[in-house]
């Protein structure tokens, strides 16, 4: 029996609801990893950079590093999305420049929102990565002669990403929640499409089990991306 | 700045309500949150592995279900529940729910799971000799013999209130919990925002009346972010306090 077959046999033991709501939002669930994938994908850069900038001596550099991510920590994710997505639409002259041909996008404003927000957090958990390398280790590598330059990309980032990785992990799953209110910008996600079918049927609970259902296997399998990923590159 | 004066022409009272808003649902949630992680704390450290799997299973939906999704359960599922639990009494009218108990429920179910893991962190890193050496001074005796049973089963069992429960542990766990509270405590207020789908007038919501009515998003919104910095600021100013005070002689 092919998998296609196995899913087309649960389907017949589901109630009618669920049976009819899990394809669609199986479907939405596509739309989640997209979203939930390049906001991480640009929000490590993000958070990688403000967690140089944390780290450096100059003060000026270092409270605007520190204030970045404590506007974004501190505000609700919601409210960053609402001001991306329809606050910098009233600016005009943010309109004619070649920006707003992402900008007037629902997909784009809710990635960006959502890299801002994770590049926060993950600056922070970078930072506190790299703080805790021992400066015994950085110190030998200097003593055998190797660049600074080497040393920070080849030593202390590997290094930090690693120490990071339970830490980032909870941080992934935060997120793929957090992309549930992407739905709030009109774009059909899980939630978008789990809202939709309660709506029209007036079926919470089954729906709710069916989204609530992918979410869970969702963080399950992330969940143990990381453990996997952790057991790795252990030392 | 005209936009935020008091009174008829600007928004300032219409925000400074919503703000309390904010500030009585999360406080409300909190409380909810409170009462759901004292009953869930005790079932995660219980050795019965069915009470255990109830909280575990609590514990791990919650947290791996968007906020969101749990509120459209709540705001849709809500009244035909309560409606369902009168109709087996004999109540059979229709029930309007207030978004704010909805909402107040919602994000305290959300909270009570956040706090269950940090209160069962906290008692789990307590010394099990201290349990011991308080049987040896005689602390551990209950302050009075309650039970509530029913057909043999006992169902709560109130023998867990004794000196060494209120003297002992309650402190200890106060001290170990509030750092991680104040976490859980950001995550609430954070999530009240989301409360603004069911309708309920909250900054967010406010906001996004006044943005509409003012075509202003951009200084709302902004605004409405302010106001949430401000909240988180002034809480954690607090919240530090009583660290400090629970922290004495560490």
């Amino acid at each position: 029996m092919t998998l296609i077959n196995i899913y087309y046999k649960f389907l017949s033991f589901l109630p009618p609801i669920m049976a009819e709501s899990l394809p669609k939002l199986l479907s939405a669930a596509v739309v989640t990893l997209k979203l939930l994938s390049l906001s991480l994908f640009f929000g490590m850069f993000i958070g990688l950079l403000f967690a140089i900038l944390r780290l450096n001596k100059n003060p000026f550099i270092n409270k605007f590093a520190y204030g970045y991510s404590y506007v974004f920590r501190g505000t609700p994710l919601l409210v960053q999305i609402f001001i991306i997505y329809f606050g910098l639409g009233q600016i005009e002259y943010f309109r004619s420049t070649f920006l707003w041909v992402v900008f007037k996008e629902p997909y784009w404003c809710a990635i960006i929102a959502f890299a801002l927000n994770t590049g926060a957090y993950t600056s922070e958990i970078l930072r506190s990565a790299f703080q805790t390398i021992k400066p015994g280790i950085i110190e030998a590598g200097k003593s055998l002669g190797v660049s600074s330059k080497i040393i920070f990309y080849k030593i202390q980032i590997p290094i930090a990403i690693r120490q990071s990785l339970p830490a980032y992990g909870n941080e992934i799953i935060l997120m793929m929640k957090g992309t549930s209110l992407a739905s709030t910008v009109t774009l059909m996600d899980i939630t978008g499409v789990a809202k939709y079918i309660i709506s029209t049927t007036f079926k919470p609970i089954e729906v709710f089990i069916v989204a609530g259902g992918i979410y869970l296997f969702m963080t399950f399998v992330i969940h143990n991306i990381i453990k996997f990923l952790e057991k790795k590159y252990s030392f | 700045m005209e936009l935020l004066t008091f009174g008829d022409t600007g928004w300032g009272d219409e925000l400074f309500i919503a703000t309390l808003m904010t500030i009585a649902v999360s406080i409300t949630a909190m409380i909810i949150g409170f009462s759901f992680a004292a009953i869930f704390t005790p079932l995660k450290l219980s050795k019965n592995k069915f009470l255990n799997f109830l909280a575990n299973s609590y514990t791990t939906v919650i947290r791996g279900v968007p906020e969101l999704l749990v509120i459209y359960l709540f705001f849709f599922g809500g009244t035909g529940a309560v409606m369902y639990v009168a109709s087996i009494f004999g109540y059979n009218e229709y029930i309007e729910i207030n978004a704010f108990v909805t909402g107040a429920f919602a994000i305290g179910i959300i909270s009570g799971a956040y706090s269950t893991e940090v209160f069962r962190g906290a008692v789990q890193s307590i010394d099990k000799g201290q349990f011991e050496a308080s049987k040896a001074l005689g602390l551990a005796k209950p302050f009075y013999e309650i039970k509530l049973r029913w057909k043999k089963i006992t169902i709560i069992n109130f023998n867990f209130i004794t000196p060494h429960f209120l003297k002992v542990l309650v402190p200890q766990i106060l001290r170990l919990a509030i750092p991680n509270l104040s976490n859980v405590w950001q995550i609430t207020l954070k999530d009240t925002s989301l409360i603004s789908v069911t309708g309920l007038v909250e900054i967010m919501r406010q906001s996004y009346i006044a943005a509409g009515s003012t075509r202003d998003p951009l200084f709302f919104y902004s605004f409405a972010a302010v106001l949430y910095l401000m909240l988180t600021f002034l809480s954690m100013k607090l919240i530090n306090r009583l660290e400090v005070k629970y922290s004495r002689g560490f």
